[in-house]
């Protein structure tokens, strides 16, 4: 089974702090980790077990700075074949859509059997790019997997829905599947992996290479054209508890009190 | 006179929620855009839902089939796109759900429509799209424009728009169903109800719910202790199932339960929407979190910025001490 796995390098804000920039259209990296998006951590775990089963190859693609260099080896050490990156200044200011189309221009020449990306990316969060991916290669899709089955030329999975339901779906191959965080657990990346993934080459690849016009990408190949970022407006802000721990604590512990919680 | 649509969501037998909160937002932009709101309504055996539908639509288009008895993406999609080149709707409003999610973005790409998901808030100026929905886990906004077209597709986030009460009496039109080619490539199978385990967090009086702050697994005895302590139970935010950390019963969220409680302690919980969802209700929220500009402090009554691993330890001391004081007295 030949997999292609689509993934992004992103910061991680979970934890932290966020600042916007100077530009009013984006945040400021510095000081920020950045590491694989969490879904596409999910999304390689379940190609490696897939391949492991099945045999074939793992191809993982991005589109993005050279700096995702890390990502991808981390790919390749924890089992990925092969690595693709997609990087020119003119790919800048690209949404869902314009990835999704750049994702295409290199995929639609693979040979695959099965496409895995991460339901969305903590950064943009557009929750597009596979289903749009799909479309644009004329097959099938499904979206926030939580389970992958497969039988002869159909794969059966798990939809995650609302509220702790599920579905079961069967999707004719070849097939884009969307991942959702959970599906698996994704394992460390072992010191022969990364070794081994030292010798492996990552193909670079630019705007020449894809076949795309410049109206295709970035902002003018965009659904979307981004006025501004900002901090959303805290409009019902909680009352704080100032002072050491051991003041806090006490505050907390009256709160309850007066509350009858205690 | 052009059209704004909204596709209604139902499953197992119930209109959803987002429907009501779609067609609210519709009829406030069909006042602005001087257009007609029209629901979608496809499904099997629905023609029920079509009159509730009615109250809160000028129209109701009411396709049957048993092609489209369960959602199924391919399904809808080849209805919906049909009905759109017929129709050119100037909007088409679809939820930012698990169903949308599988629906718009293939839709859109079909179609050769923009469409912006996740929003919590758009508008029309003249005739440009505006939007604004959430990046970095809903700690950064950003407004957009759309570009520009005829026609745009939008999924909207669930519970962002506050259904109002129906005002309309819209009329009921049946059409024949378009599909007659066969739904090759994907098939409904069958709904998987959620495992119910030895605890049920939504009769809790108190719930001590943590999240990805508590970092590591060897934490969770601390937090748990003080769950223990208060007499409540222990909850937790996606990202503490996902890492199998607790069992998916104890979930709070869109993809979990929904709780009421008394009490609600969130440590180190930055508080996305889909957590948040599952709360906000609480009588009393209580948050924990380094970060100042954490969404959670939006959500509860009070806050404390600073190390959870200081705080909580803190905390289970002054509780105890309160406690022994209390069995001497």
């Amino acid at each position: 089974m030949d997999i292609i796995v689509c993934i992004k390098h992103v910061p991680e804000t979970a934890e932290a702090e966020i600042k916007i920039d100077s530009s009013g259209k984006a945040i400021e990296k510095t000081g920020l980790v950045f590491d694989i998006n969490e879904w596409d951590d999910y999304v390689l775990e379940e190609a490696v077990r897939i391949k492991e089963k099945f045999g074939g190859t793992i191809t993982a693609i991005t589109v993005n700075t050279e700096e995702s260099n890390r990502t991808l080896r981390k790919c390749l050490a924890r089992g990925a074949d092969k690595a693709i990156r997609l990087t020119d200044a003119k790919f800048e200011g690209s949404d869902g859509y314009a990835i999704a189309k750049i994702l295409h221009s290199v995929i639609k020449d693979l040979p695959f059997d099965l496409i895995l990306t991460g339901v969305l990316a903590s950064d943009d969060g557009y929750t597009v790019v596979g289903s749009i991916l799909a479309e644009l290669l004329g097959i099938s899709h499904s979206t926030m997997v939580k389970k992958i089955e497969f039988i002869e030329s159909v794969v059966r999975v798990n939809r995650e829905l609302e509220g702790g339901l599920e579905e079961i779906v069967e999707v004719k191959l070849p097939v884009v599947l969307t991942i959702q965080t959970g599906i698996n657990e994704p394992r460390y990346v072992s010191i022969m992996g990364i070794r081994k993934a030292m010798k492996k080459e990552i193909k670079v690849l630019s705007l020449t290479d894809t076949g795309l016009s410049e109206s295709e990408v970035g902002e003018a190949g965009s659904w979307l054209i981004i006025n501004e970022l900002f901090i959303p407006p805290m409009d019902k802000r909680a009352e704080f508890f100032l002072g050491t721990p051991e003041v806090i604590a006490t505050k907390i512990v009256d709160l309850l009190k007066s509350r009858g919680l205690i | 006179m052009k059209e704004i649509f909204v596709l209604a969501e139902h499953r197992q037998g119930q209109i959803r929620d987002i429907t009501f909160e779609m067609l609210t937002k519709g009829e406030e932009l069909a006042e602005t855009t001087d257009t007609q709101l029209t629901a979608i309504l496809l499904g099997k055996d629905v023609k029920k839902y079509a009159e509730t539908l009615s109250k809160y639509a000028e129209k109701v288009l009411l396709i049957e089939d048993i092609k489209l008895e369960n959602f199924n993406s391919e399904a809808y999609q080849q209805t919906l796109s049909q009905l759109i080149i017929k129709k050119k709707p100037l909007l088409t409003l679809i939820g930012h759900t698990s169903y949308g999610v599988d629906l718009a973005p293939g839709l859109a790409t079909k179609l050769n429509l923009p469409l912006a998901t996740d929003c919590i808030d758009l508008k029309f100026n003249g005739e440009t799209l505006l939007v604004t929905r959430q990046m970095y886990g809903g700690k950064v906004n950003v407004r957009a424009t759309i570009r520009k077209s005829k026609s745009y597709i939008i999924t909207v986030r669930q519970s962002t728009f506050t259904v109002q009460k129906p005002t309309m009496n819209g009329e009921i039109i049946e059409m024949s169903s378009s599909l007659s080619e066969e739904i090759s490539k994907k098939r409904f199978i069958k709904y998987l109800l959620p495992l119910s385990g030895d605890i049920d967090i939504t009769t809790a009086d108190i719930l001590v719910s943590i999240g990805r702050g508590i970092k590591d697994v060897s934490n969770k005895p601390m937090v748990e202790e003080l769950a223990k302590i208060l007499g409540g139970v222990l909850a937790c935010s996606r990202p503490i199932v996902d890492k199998g950390w607790l069992s998916s019963d104890r979930q709070v969220g869109t993809s979990g339960k929904t709780v009421k409680s008394k009490l609600y302690f969130a440590i180190g919980i930055s508080g996305a929407f889909q957590h948040v969802l599952g709360m906000k209700n609480s009588d009393l929220i209580i948050a924990i979190n380094k970060d100042p500009n954490a969404p959670i402090f939006n959500f509860a009554n009070y806050g404390v910025v600073d190390d959870l691993f200081k705080i909580v330890p803190s905390l289970k001391e002054k509780i105890i001490e309160l406690k022994s004081a209390r069995s001497q007295s």
